[in-house]
């Protein structure tokens, strides 16, 4: 049971995934160096947030085409379980494993702040222990978290069941006023079709203690440890 | 050959007799880079010229000191094997001209000079100072700053997790950045700014040279006019992701010994870190200038010294190191190139292929820089704005409407308009949440937490600079002290007008002896800090403003504190017996538009005193909040308290110790006048017996007593009600005061 944790120049949340993962959650972890073409054998990719490259250019634009995301990549379609995080996301987004892209948020500024969000499907190597419709309280920290994909794309993520979290109030409900940064549909998190590669842009390897605010984010980590253990499990598709 | 004249000495910022002592230590006329370098390191800016005389006098040693001043940044022991390496600067002359970049550069350097030392930087602060924001430019300046801020160290990944903001009419043309970072590094394993070893290569590592920021160190030792903006050339551009790879580098090649010293390339450049890393190890160091990265082309070896480009180092490592120390650096990305070596002769020698384009004894260059006594002089406004008499004051509103008042204003309002753009939990070490008092990281691997706190209060310097300096220390232990932590160090920047002004001068020295006389009364060693003068636009000279920063232990993080009273019904004390007066306060500023009258004095033994108690009743578990009275005194910290609790009200009475006078100000002066060394705490009702004893035993006295709950604010004065407002009003005018100026630009 191994977590690698891939490391792009500008990641700056990488030692974050690595002590949840590690420290908290007592698994194995790894850094992998964006520079290698292999993932040291891993069971579950984390592309941690940052601004891989500054992001500059576009978030996520350069580090998709970092040697190590070939071996990303081929992991994904084999079906192994990748997690993007904030920056992770913006790279996934990149790669065309995940449809849409981020606008800046309609603040117009970098919000860090608690947010909650939704558990919205609990098919996903990550949200597998959830409970439905389970409310998170997990930080946001982020200036491009706006997510944006046309109509008909966000039509067919719904009917796909691709939404995995979205913004809501403390009671569950998704409305606008509790949407951070503008992303359409309140979509925080989404999955591929496949439901391997789950992306979000909440920080939950920062909800992993109550020193820190919150535990909520346990789940995510938690759920990909379940899912491992119950060795052989077919994901639906 | 050249000649130098009074033009070319104006230029460069260069006194007459500054010139002839420069004839003397070159026996001959200097070259044009030499007449550069000595402009740039006998600045104000990097010499200190003006108040190093002063700055002596300050305690800079103690037990838990590892590394006092002179060097890239102060160092303290916090025990577990661990150092803290802090210091706080100054940004604000480029924080004027170009706001964004001059933030952000300002963030960059502070975070360099704490990664030279060898130390991971974990934690950043700020403390700014601002214009009113009805002011459109303000208001710009502002979101500048703080995008500035936000945008550096969000996204190097240093967490911004506690910092003060102060806004007055002074500060609208020459506003305040001061930046303060924090970083944790094993005890032995400092790395110093020194070279040292003839023949050993010195390196060039990270960005390129540009010709940006050439003469800033001297555009920080001028005055403001109308054509400052035509300065803007003098500002760098930071680059935070190259930073990123440099800290990441640098911190790699200090797990091997290859590396000898190493020092920032900040205010000055390549000169100050080649002649001041010559100096302190007492050698010369030989570079050539052609073997500079540059960005641009055709530059000169004048500008190539005095460049001050961001995010470079200079590094000295061991002969026969170079290809492990290349290694490191190219697996980053970066530039590693040798452009020169250290020498025995202790000569600054720049070299431009194979012409000497300058050379100059390092010892002289760095050590035997002018240092001035300048004449102090009493400032005539201080009579005149010292006598204020309460009894002409026009009536005074009801407390609630005053209260309202003082908690929208921005000087006590919610900050968080400012602190949502920092990312103040990467990392995730920060355990007191944003905006709650001290910042609070935890050091992973240990038991302990460490609280930070900004403060300075530059309407009490102006009104008193001995006495508000004092406050300045005693506020921001007292914060520390307020979050569970013992302070055990200090960093101050010290930002005043022009000191070539008598009563410039004397305002710094007499805050210079007020920090001192405080800091040795609270055993807290200044271990470093930076002095910013000619803060002043069109001759108007800002309030003297000195920034204390300090740094606290907390043994067991678990324990740590913040303001906010727990939702369940618990004894509130005032601790701390002096009492509130309106001379100098928000109140006074806010409500009756005045900046005037005495400060209430400072006892630092009462104050020292009241800190021990905090961290003892905090350590043994027996506060569950605590909160400072500061701005706007008892009934604004009491409402503070009350915030972010979901609503929790709190009911608190005192004595009537009014005598005579108006009574309408004598009860503004209990409920808002300011004093030190009060706190707010609350408490356990099963503890009360036992924390009681404690305090009478610390010799602190309790000035009112109260208990949380209900949904309102009340302050009785001998059984009579004389503040009684809804925790919801009072918290929705709280909350709204900055981000009103804010609304319908964007959500």
């Amino acid at each position: 049971m191994k977590f690698a944790i891939v490391v792009f120049p500008g990641s700056n949340c990488d030692h974050d995934a690595y002590y949840a993962t590690k420290h908290v959650l007592g698994a194995d972890a790894e850094f992998v160096w964006h520079k290698e073409l292999g993932l040291q054998g891993a069971d579950v990719v984390i592309l941690p947030g940052g601004f891989s490259y500054g992001d500059y250019l576009r978030t996520g634009s350069i580090a998709r085409f970092s040697p190590v995301m070939a071996s990303v990549m081929a992991f994904a379609e084999a079906g192994g379980p990748v997690l993007g995080i904030c920056n992770g996301f913006q790279i996934l987004l990149e790669t065309g494993l995940l449809p849409g892209g981020m606008l800046y948020n309609r603040s117009v500024k970098f919000q860090c702040e608690q947010v909650y969000v939704r558990v919205e499907e609990l098919e996903t190597p990550f949200t597998c222990t959830a409970t439905p419709g389970q409310v998170l309280r997990i930080p946001i920290a982020h200036g491009e978290g706006n997510y944006f994909a046309p109509p008909d794309e966000l039509d067919l993520l719904e009917a796909n069941r691709q939404v995995v979290f979205r913004y809501c109030d403390v009671e569950g409900a998704v409305v606008d006023a509790a949407n951070p940064n503008g992303s359409a549909r309140g979509i925080a998190g989404l999955c591929n079709k496949q439901r391997n590669v789950v992306a979000l842009m909440p920080h939950p390897e920062r909800a992993c203690e109550s020193a820190m605010g919150s535990a909520d984010g346990l789940v995510v980590f938690e759920s990909a440890i379940a899912q491992l253990k119950s060795d052989g499990m077919v994901l639906p598709g | 050959m050249v000649t130098i004249n009074s033009k070319t000495l104006d230029h460069h910022g260069l006194s007459r007799e500054e010139y002839q002592k420069i004839l003397e230590i070159l026996g001959r006329e200097p070259s044009p880079t030499e007449i550069g370098i000595f402009s740039v390191m006998w600045s104000e800016h990097c010499s200190y010229k003006s108040s190093r005389i002063h700055l002596r006098t300050l305690p800079t040693t103690g037990a838990r000191v590892v590394q006092g001043p002179g060097e890239n940044a102060g160092a303290v022991d916090v025990g577990d094997g661990l150092v803290a390496v802090f210091k706080i600067e100054s940004h604000n002359h480029p924080s004027f001209i170009e706001p964004y970049q001059g933030a952000a550069t300002g963030v960059g350097g502070i975070i360099r000079d704490i990664f030279t030392m060898g130390a991971r930087p974990i934690a950043l602060l700020n403390s700014l100072r601002f214009g009113s924001l009805n002011d459109a430019k303000t208001r710009g300046i502002l979101e500048g700053v703080v995008a500035g801020i936000g945008g550096y160290g969000n996204s190097i990944g240093i967490p911004t997790v506690g910092g003060e903001i102060l806004f007055e009419d002074t500060y609208k043309g020459n506003p305040l950045v001061n930046v303060f970072c924090l970083g944790l590094a094993q005890a032995g394993k400092l790395v110093m700014g020194e070279a040292s070893g003839a023949g050993n290569p010195v390196y060039y590592v990270g960005a390129k040279t540009g010709r940006d920021g050439i003469h800033g160190a001297t555009m920080a030792s001028a005055e403001f006019d109308e054509q400052s903006s035509e300065k803007r050339p003098a500002v760098q551009v930071g680059d935070p992701f190259m930073e990123k790879l440099l800290l990441e580098a640098c911190l790699e090649l200090m797990q091997t010994n290859a590396l000898v010293g190493i020092q920032d390339m900040g205010a000055a450049g390549l000169t100050c870190s080649t002649s001041e890393m010559g100096s302190r190890g007492g050698v010369g160091i030989d570079i050539d200038v052609t073997r500079v990265p540059q960005r641009e082309s055709g530059m000169t070896p004048y500008e190539i010294m005095l460049s001050e480009s961001q995010e470079r180092m200079l590094m000295v490592v061991h002969r026969g190191r170079e290809a492990e120390v290349e290694r490191i650096f190219k697996k980053w990305d970066l530039h590693a190139v040798s452009i020169g070596v250290v020498t025995d002769d202790g000569q600054l020698r720049v070299r431009e292929g194979d012409s000497v384009v300058a050379e100059i004894p390092n010892g002289k260059l760095a050590d035997e820089a002018p240092c001035y006594n300048r004449p102090t002089e009493i400032p005539g406004y201080l009579e005149q704005v010292r006598h204020l008499d309460l009894e002409a004051l026009p009536v005074l509103p009801a407390a609630e409407s005053a209260l309202l008042k003082l908690l929208g204003s921005l000087a006590v309002t919610s900050k968080h308009w400012v602190y949502r753009q920092y990312d103040h939990m990467v990392r995730t070490n920060t355990i007191a949440p944003a905006g709650m008092g001290a910042g609070v990281v935890r050091l992973k691997g240990t038991d302990r937490a460490l609280a930070i706190s900004v403060d300075g209060n530059g309407r009490h310097c102006y009104l008193d600079p001995h006495l508000g300096a004092m406050l300045a220390v005693a506020e921001a232990a007292r914060n520390v002290a307020c979050a569970g932590a013992l302070p055990i160090g200090a960093t101050n920047c010290l930002n005043f007008g022009n000191p070539e002004r008598p009563e410039i001068m004397w305002q710094f020295a007499r805050a210079v002896e007020g920090i001192g006389e405080a800091c040795r009364a609270l055993e807290l060693p200044i271990t470093g800090g930076n002095v910013s003068f000619y803060n002043e636009t069109d001759g108007q000279a800002i309030y003297p403003t000195p920034v204390l920063g300090v740094v606290g232990v907390i043994e067991n993080a678990s324990s740590v504190l913040n303001r906010v009273f727990p939702s369940s019904q618990s004894a509130i004390l005032l601790l701390g017996g002096g009492s509130g007066v309106l001379g100098g306060s928000e109140y006074l500023k806010t409500v009756c538009g005045q900046v005037a009258g005495s400060l209430a004095p400072l006892s630092l033994d009462s104050e020292r005193r009241l800190q021990q108690l905090l961290v003892e009743l905090a350590a043994a578990g027996l506060i569950q909040s605590a909160h400072d009275c500061s701005d706007g005194g008892l009934a604004v910290a009491l409402a503070e308290c009350c915030f972010d609790s979901g609503g929790a009200g709190a009911d608190l009475m005192m004595p009537d110790d009014a005598s005579g006078g108006r009574t309408d100000v004598a009860e503004a002066s209990i409920l808002f006048g300011e004093a030190p060394s009060r706190v707010l705490v609350s408490i356990a009702e099963s503890d009360f017996g036992i924390v009681r004893k404690k305090v009478e035993i610390a010799g602190v006295p309790i000035a009112a007593q109260g208990q949380t709950g209900g949904d309102r604010i009340t302050i009785s004065l001998a059984g009579r009600k004389v503040l009684d407002l809804s925790v919801a009003d009072a918290e929705a005018a709280w909350r709204q005061g900055m981000e009103r100026f804010f609304v319908n630009r964007a959500a």
